[in-house]
């Protein structure tokens, strides 16, 4: 039921400066890939105009057999590509239960909407206790579970991530690459994108370097991790 | 920062803090100032002849206490949070009370010795014999009793805020019934009047102009008392819901009951107010559910308005010949759909900008309904005139407490549409989107549709507001849809709390009723309008009845 993401020739531009340039990825059904680069690299750029939060100057994007290169960016929930934004940003003022709700806005069969909500909060059984609490309220980590779920909540065929554990302690972020990889593990294609590039290439089946607005090394997660330009660039000890 | 933000945070006050001294001098001055300002804008001469307690003191001498016992309060208050002792901050207090009365006395030694007339026509010498206690007018007796007394106030200002909470909160609670009581004397006595059994009780608790003082000191203890009663029996303390649902109840109480027992002129008031409950509801979907801040609300008023007076007057401009009944839905689609054509160009603009393009909208159609172009279809600045009364099988609607009944109705009907929408798909989807834009529409929300659809609603309820108006005053100008009516129904919003249904009964009451029964007092009954603004967003920053989900977080 996974859907295939394929990026081809992907530029955006912000006025005379190109962001992100020809860019060209696919993400198999049931894959596990992550982005890794610098600050400033395209990363968020290319999510956003993965969901269409961002006009892009050239190039399509395929998800399964529609293009969605030019759909809004409701119609591409709808289709099944859900995204959790860099930042979390929940709805402070509204519950728990409701920004989890509100994620499956685009659903309408409320048994399959619950059945998900409940396989959630097993996700994130911390989340069960929290229901009637405003968003605004709950700590990083917390705050990043319901981001999480709040994207899960719309059934995605491919769930996109910007820096989910930005800012998190690092028992937090074993708890949020875990349940990643049972999110993942359930059968939703997962495209990551990480500046924490060590603990993203250990879970990743794929990874792209970008550099620059540019693809500059693709290979498996290990192979990237011992690669001797990418431990000094961006793992932080020499080879 | 959301533009939903800077609308309420706008509304705010913040303030640093020095030296124990500096702030009581400045508490003081800024009482001293306060009073001042109230004497020489004229304020003072036209509040002096309405008694507070008959015979003993006026609306405009509470009102002069009043700053100066804030001042002191807020010195005392100051020193206490820096460590000082009780009598210490009494201290303060009283030197804060000392600058306030200062001050005050020498502007009306300078306005009875020198002449400020030319330039300040309340500076007249009947404010100096207005504020002479003792003495002759302008002498140094009389400007020593001033300070004395601001001196005194002060003190007494700086001791209550050395009482505990509790009592405190006595305190202020029975001042408030007093002022409350005297204020709005006359729809209280025609309460008393009008209820069986209780109309021996009128001449004994009001006199000709406010309370009779046995009666304020019963008014002022029993509240006080009261209020202690209350706060320590509340063990174990009422559920957050039942109190709110208790409280409900008694506003509808109050709303259903009030008007019909006390005169016509309370009824036009509340007629009023139950026009401004609709709008405000309208404006309730865009602002407080989905965060479209709209200055130019009034346009869709003034579209159910005209709507009415070409449907339903025998005058020749109208186009049909409706009965009022018919005219009322015809009214609210034709503001619904104004509303969609409006909303199409103006919600692809943002937050500040989404402000700017309603209020030249709402200008757009003042202008346009006087302008020469329209005057063959709309009457110009004659308007129209000789709208038939609604009338129900031979049975006219002709008073304004049977429009009031016919608003509250018409109000019990939107507020219940409001609140499914509120808790529906698409309720959910406006909260999303005044919270988040960006976010909102990557959880697969169409903006455009969902902000078109609350634009629309919005200006259906206004429309029907304005249907209504039209037909309670049997005309329809174009000088009744300024930019005022838009302002008013926002603050109505914000001092209530946004999104709150109870909240716009309760904003409307506070901002459109207090001011309307103040009437004796001329264009100073705006003074108690922005009173309440300035007090209500620096004590209950999310409105006098916030909405729940925000209502829970400040309980957790």
């Amino acid at each position: 039921m996974s859907k295939v993401l394929e990026v081809s020739d992907l530029t955006v531009a912000y006025g005379a400066i190109r962001a992100v340039r020809n860019v060209s990825f696919r993400v198999e059904p049931g894959e596990l890939v992550t982005i890794v680069g610098a600050n400033g690299a395209g990363k968020t750029t290319v999510l956003n105009a993965l969901c269409g939060l961002r006009d892009i100057r050239g190039g399509r994007i395929r998800l399964g057999t529609t293009d969605i290169t030019h759909l809004p960016p409701q119609d591409r929930v709808a289709l099944g590509l859900s995204q959790v934004p860099e930042g979390r940003r929940l709805f402070p003022r509204m519950t728990v239960a409701e920004n989890l709700e509100i994620g499956a806005y685009t659903r309408r069969e409320a048994a399959a909407v619950a059945a998900d909500l409940e396989w959630v909060l097993e996700l994130f059984p911390r989340l069960r206790e929290r229901g009637r609490q405003l968003a605004g309220t709950l700590s990083g980590g917390e705050q990043q579970m319901v981001a999480m779920g709040r994207a899960v909540m719309a059934r995605p065929d491919v769930l996109v991530l910007d820096e989910p554990t930005m800012g998190l302690a690092p028992q937090i972020v074993d708890l949020v690459l875990d349940a990643l990889r049972a999110i993942n593990a359930n059968g939703v294609t997962v495209l990551l994108v990480e500046q924490n590039a060590y603990r993203a290439l250990e879970i990743a089946d794929r990874a792209f370097v970008l550099e620059s607005g540019e693809i500059v090394m693709t290979g498996t997660g290990a192979e990237l991790l011992d690669h001797p330009d990418i431990r000094n660039a961006y793992l932080g000890y020499d080879a | 920062m959301s533009s939903f933000d800077i609308v309420t945070s706008s509304f705010r006050i913040h303030r640093r803090r020095g030296h124990a001294v500096a702030e009581a001098v400045r508490a003081g001055a800024f009482a001293g100032a306060a009073a001042i300002a109230f004497a020489l804008v004229g304020a003072y001469l036209i509040m002096d002849r309405r008694f507070v307690v008959e015979d003993i003191i006026t609306l405009a001498q509470t009102v002069v206490l009043l700053f100066v016992l804030g001042g002191g309060h807020a010195a005392a208050r100051s020193a206490a949070r820096d460590g000082a002792t009780a009598a210490t901050a009494i201290g303060f207090g009283a030197l804060a009370g000392l600058v306030a009365g200062l001050l005050f006395a020498a502007a009306i030694l300078l306005v009875a010795h020198v002449g400020l007339r030319s330039h300040l026509v309340a500076a007249s010498p009947m404010l100096v014999r207005a504020v002479t206690f003792l003495g002759a007018p302008g002498s140094a007796v009389a400007a020593a009793v001033l300070v004395t007394a601001g001196t005194a106030a002060g003190s007494v200002g700086a001791a209550a805020a050395m009482l505990r909470a509790d009592r405190r909160t006595a305190v202020l609670i029975g001042l408030a019934a007093l002022l409350g009581a005297g204020l709005f004397r006359d729809v209280f006595a025609g309460l008393l009047h009008n209820l069986p059994g209780l109309a021996a009780l009128e001449p004994m608790v009001f006199g000709v102009g406010g309370v009779t003082p046995v009666a304020a000191a019963v008014i002022a203890v029993g509240a006080a008392g009261l209020s202690l009663v209350l706060h320590h029996r509340r063990r174990p303390p009422i559920a957050a819901s039942t109190r709110r649902r208790i409280e409900g109840v008694l506003l509808v109480v109050l709303l259903v009951l009030v008007p019909l027992v006390t005169d016509a002129f309370v009824a036009q008031v509340a007629m009023l107010v139950g026009l401004y409950v609709l709008m405000a509801m309208g404006l309730n979907i865009e602002l407080g559910l989905a965060g479209l801040v709209d200055l130019g609300f009034v346009a869709f008023f003034a579209v159910g308005a005209y709507t009415m007076a070409l449907a339903c007057s025998s005058d020749p401009r109208a186009a049909v010949h409706l009965s009022f009944w018919l005219a009322l839905p015809l009214a609210t689609t034709i503001a619904a759909v104004a509303g969609l054509l409006f909303g199409l160009p103006v919600l692809r603009v943002r937050g500040d900008y989404l402000a700017m393009a309603t209020l030249g909208l709402g200008e757009i159609v003042r202008v346009l309904v006087v302008s020469d172009a329209m005057k063959p279809y709309l009457g110009g600045s004659q308007g129209i005139i000789e709208i038939a009364r609604p009338s129900l099988g031979g049975w006219t609607l002709d008073t304004p407490l049977q429009f009031y009944f016919l608003a509250l109705i018409l109000a019990a009907l939107v507020g219940l549409v409001s609140w499914r929408l509120q808790h529906s798909r698409i309720g959910r989807a406006w909260l999303a989107i005044r919270e988040d834009e960006d976010v909102a529409q990557a959880l697969g929300i169409d903006l455009v549709a969902a902000k078109l659809l609350a634009y629309t609603v919005g200006a259906a309820f206004a429309g029907m507001a304005g249907a209504v108006f039209a037909a309670l005053i049997g005309s329809v100008y174009p000088h009744s849809f300024q930019l005022a009516i838009s302002i008013n129904v926002l603050a109505i919003l914000v001092i209530g709390g946004l999104g709150s249904l109870p909240g716009v009964v309760v904003g409307s009451l506070v901002l459109i009723g207090l001011p309307e029964l103040l009437r004796e007092f001329g264009e100073f009954r705006y003074l108690f309008y922005g009173i309440a603004l300035v007090v209500t967003m620096h004590l209950k920053t999310e409105g006098l009845w916030p909405a729940v989900a925000r209502q829970e977080a400040t309980d957790a």
